[in-house]
């Protein structure tokens, strides 16, 4: 068990920056565990640099890439049940997609097709949140009802370091703590706020730390190792399952490219600071040393998933861009349960001047 | 059958409703062991605990953000706005997430709840706690606003807004809590949501009112009876979905339009229905629409108040312009 008075202070890692992985703390994973995330990631870093390709040849609209952040995203997801809530941001897809969310799904989303925020239903996630930290309070309210209801989900909320500095962000673990519900707080710490960096958001030295001054327990965690988040985020959900109420995680990471594809971070951003995130504590090349010190990941290996990923990133792409696209007017059938006299009239209008277009 | 209150009513709505329904859940400010500061929620905590009747911290957006949590996950939460001019710390709650919901999840999610809030003046209170904000919510696709102006319509209306699948932003008169008494039914009912109340009929002008200034404006509207002339009253009962049926009929009868409320003027939704009438009954109309309503200036101070807001005065001579037009 890790030291729960330094963890606020220190990041819980198990995988340094060269893959070498620190048996003194005594935990031992499931080798079927480590290729599945490992795959992951790969498919995950894969799937985002495509959805940067498309944006560039104007295929989908503005995106936000979340390259740098898969060990964050993906150690945490993977340590879920299937009946786990996740509320995201828009930097969650890899979250979102471990947590079973279709590929193809997240295309229609950012192409911006009317049914991209449609969650199939047998998912337990949330459509994506634009306004920063206002997710945190759903997620603290969907746990709440699983605890009156006496089910023993646990909702995630997924962040950023900005989120920590909206009120939405306060009242949700207040409200958390106070009412001891199953949430957990998992804030990916990547250093920026589109071009503001962390030192500007808060003066706190560790963002774990916070959960102190609401009776929660926090974490920090080093975000880029897999391992580590893994383990800090299946403690957190065994302690919210157990009724043991809220977790803060901080898990530190870093986005290695622009906020959103309309965003050129060389603005802001030292290109040293980025290089060596990149070169130095990428989460897959790391994971990826470790796997292959384990003789449980060969070259061979690596070649065969980057053509699986590839095929079946492109039969999404595919599937995404042959789906019907919604008529405007159906649009007017999802503001309401019932619809009501005027709507019906706009939805009329919308109908007519289509059907006018058509005719011309 | 008894004679009750609005606050009663309103008590008594939720009590139904939690009773038949265990997923029927109150949070919010003082709801529980205070039982609200206007005894809105009275009684309902020790009848069904803590769990249900649930003192929140203080903090709007919390209660309306994990109301919209609550919601997709099972349950029907009724949460409190303590004064309506607290709202604006909630705003991103309601007209952002709850009202936005089920489009952006193109009908996966859709989130029950119904915010209740006391408003309006002429109560004497400090600042914040007399506005009358419903404008904001008509600007919010996906709200339903309902504005009951007596014991009898606030139940019906407050079980149905506890049964409505969309969020309900469900405004109560605080001046009119317990001024009337009226002949409310024991057991629970329903009043549709959209559909206007023709106080009292007439054939010389219509009056298109809600909320707090219906008991004024009716009165007004008698007054004027005594003289010989007849006004029709309208209580709208709720401005989203609006029963324009009843407006425009109205009009076409009468000819003349005044609309009252106590919000600002500027944007507010008396100019929406003017428009409304302009488009759809303007060959109807023998005179302009006028409009009697607060001053665009933020909520005055008591000692003001009384100038500020329609009141029988301001009411009465627009009346009499507009007959003489």
């Amino acid at each position: 068990m890790y030291d729960e008075s330094t963890l606020v202070k220190e990041k819980f890692q198990l995988l340094d920056e060269n893959g070498q992985f620190d048996d003194s703390k005594g935990y031992d994973f499931d080798d079927d565990l480590l290729v599945k995330m490992y795959k992951w990631m790969v498919k995950m870093r894969s799937f985002d640099v495509r959805l940067l390709k498309m944006q560039r040849q104007g295929r989908i609209g503005t995106y936000a890439p979340f390259s740098g952040q898969e060990a964050a995203q993906i150690g945490s997801a993977v340590a879920l049940d299937l009946k786990d809530w996740i509320f995201p941001s828009y930097r969650e897809i890899a979250a979102c997609v471990t947590h079973g969310l279709p590929m193809k799904q997240v295309l229609l989303y950012v192409k911006g097709h009317f049914e991209g925020g449609e969650i199939p239903k047998e998912l337990n996630i949330f459509p994506i949140q634009i306004i920063i930290a206002a997710q945190a309070l759903h997620a603290t309210g969907c746990a709440w009802a699983s605890k009156l209801k006496g089910e023993k989900q646990v909702s995630v909320s997924y962040f950023g370091d900005g989120a920590t500095s909206e009120g939405d962000f306060h009242e949700a673990l207040n409200f958390a703590s106070v009412h001891k519900v199953p949430t957990i707080f998992f804030c990916q710490n990547n250093q920026w706020a589109i071009s503001v960096p962390l030192k500007k958001q808060t003066v706190s030295s560790t963002i774990a730390q916070k959960a102190i001054a609401y009776g929660m327990k926090g974490v920090r965690v080093d975000g880029n190792d897999v391992l580590a988040v893994y383990q800090v985020m299946k403690e957190a959900v065994a302690r919210a399952r157990n009724g043991e109420g809220p977790t803060l995680i901080e898990a530190v990471t870093y986005r290695q490219g622009p906020h959103t594809t309309a965003d050129d971070p060389t603005k802001y951003r030292e290109e040293k600071e980025v290089e060596n995130w990149i070169n130095v504590k990428d989460p897959i090349t790391r994971f990826r040393q470790f796997l292959e010190k384990k003789n449980l990941w060969t070259v061979s290996q690596e070649e065969a998933l980057q053509k699986t990923c590839n095929e079946e990133i492109d039969q999404a792409i595919q599937e995404a861009e042959e789906e019907p696209l919604i008529p405007t007017y159906a649009a007017f059938d999802y503001v309401y349960a019932e619809g009501n006299t005027l709507l019906q009239e706009q939805k009329e209008e919308v109908q007519r001047n289509g059907q006018r277009r058509e005719d011309v | 059958m008894a004679k009750k209150t609005m606050i009663e009513a309103i008590n008594e709505a939720m009590e139904q409703e939690m009773e038949q329904n265990e997923r029927v859940i109150v949070l919010g400010e003082d709801v529980g062991r205070n039982g609200g500061v206007f005894r809105a929620t009275d009684g309902l905590q020790a009848r069904f605990g803590e769990d249900r009747v649930i003192d929140t911290p203080l903090a709007e957006s919390g209660i309306v953000g994990t109301a919209v949590g609550l919601s997709v996950n099972g349950f029907r939460p009724i949460a409190e706005i303590q004064f309506l001019g607290f709202v604006y710390e909630t705003m991103d709650q309601l007209s952002a997430q709850a009202a936005r919901l089920r489009f952006r999840s193109a009908g996966r999610f859709h989130a029950p709840i119904v915010i209740r809030s006391p408003y309006g003046g002429g109560v004497r209170t400090p600042e914040l706690h007399s506005d009358s904000l419903e404008g904001l919510f008509t600007h919010s696709p996906g709200l339903k606003v309902v504005m009951p102006s007596n014991a009898y319509d606030a139940k019906g209306l407050l079980i149905s807004a506890i049964r409505d699948d969309d969020p309900v932003v469900f405004l109560e008169p605080m001046k009119l809590y317990r001024a009337i008494r009226m002949e409310v039914p024991d057991e629970a009912y329903t009043l549709p949501i959209g559909k206007a109340n023709v106080v009292k009929k007439g054939s010389d002008l219509t009056i298109v009112t809600w909320g707090a200034t219906v008991p004024l404006v009716t009165k007004i509207s008698e007054e004027f009876m005594t003289h010989g002339i007849d006004i029709e009253v309208i209580d709208l009962r709720a401005l989203q979905p609006l029963d324009i049926d009843t407006i425009i009929q109205s009009v076409e009868k009468t000819t003349k339009l005044v609309i009252v409320h106590e919000a600002v003027r500027n944007n507010g939704f008396g100019a929406e229905i003017s428009a409304v009438v302009n488009e759809r009954a303007l060959f109807s109309l023998s005179a302009p629409i006028v409009r009697v309503t607060g001053y665009d200036t933020p909520y005055p101070v008591p000692t003001m108040e009384d100038n500020w807001l329609p009141n029988a005065d301001r009411i009465t001579t627009k009346v009499k312009e507009l007959l003489a037009y």
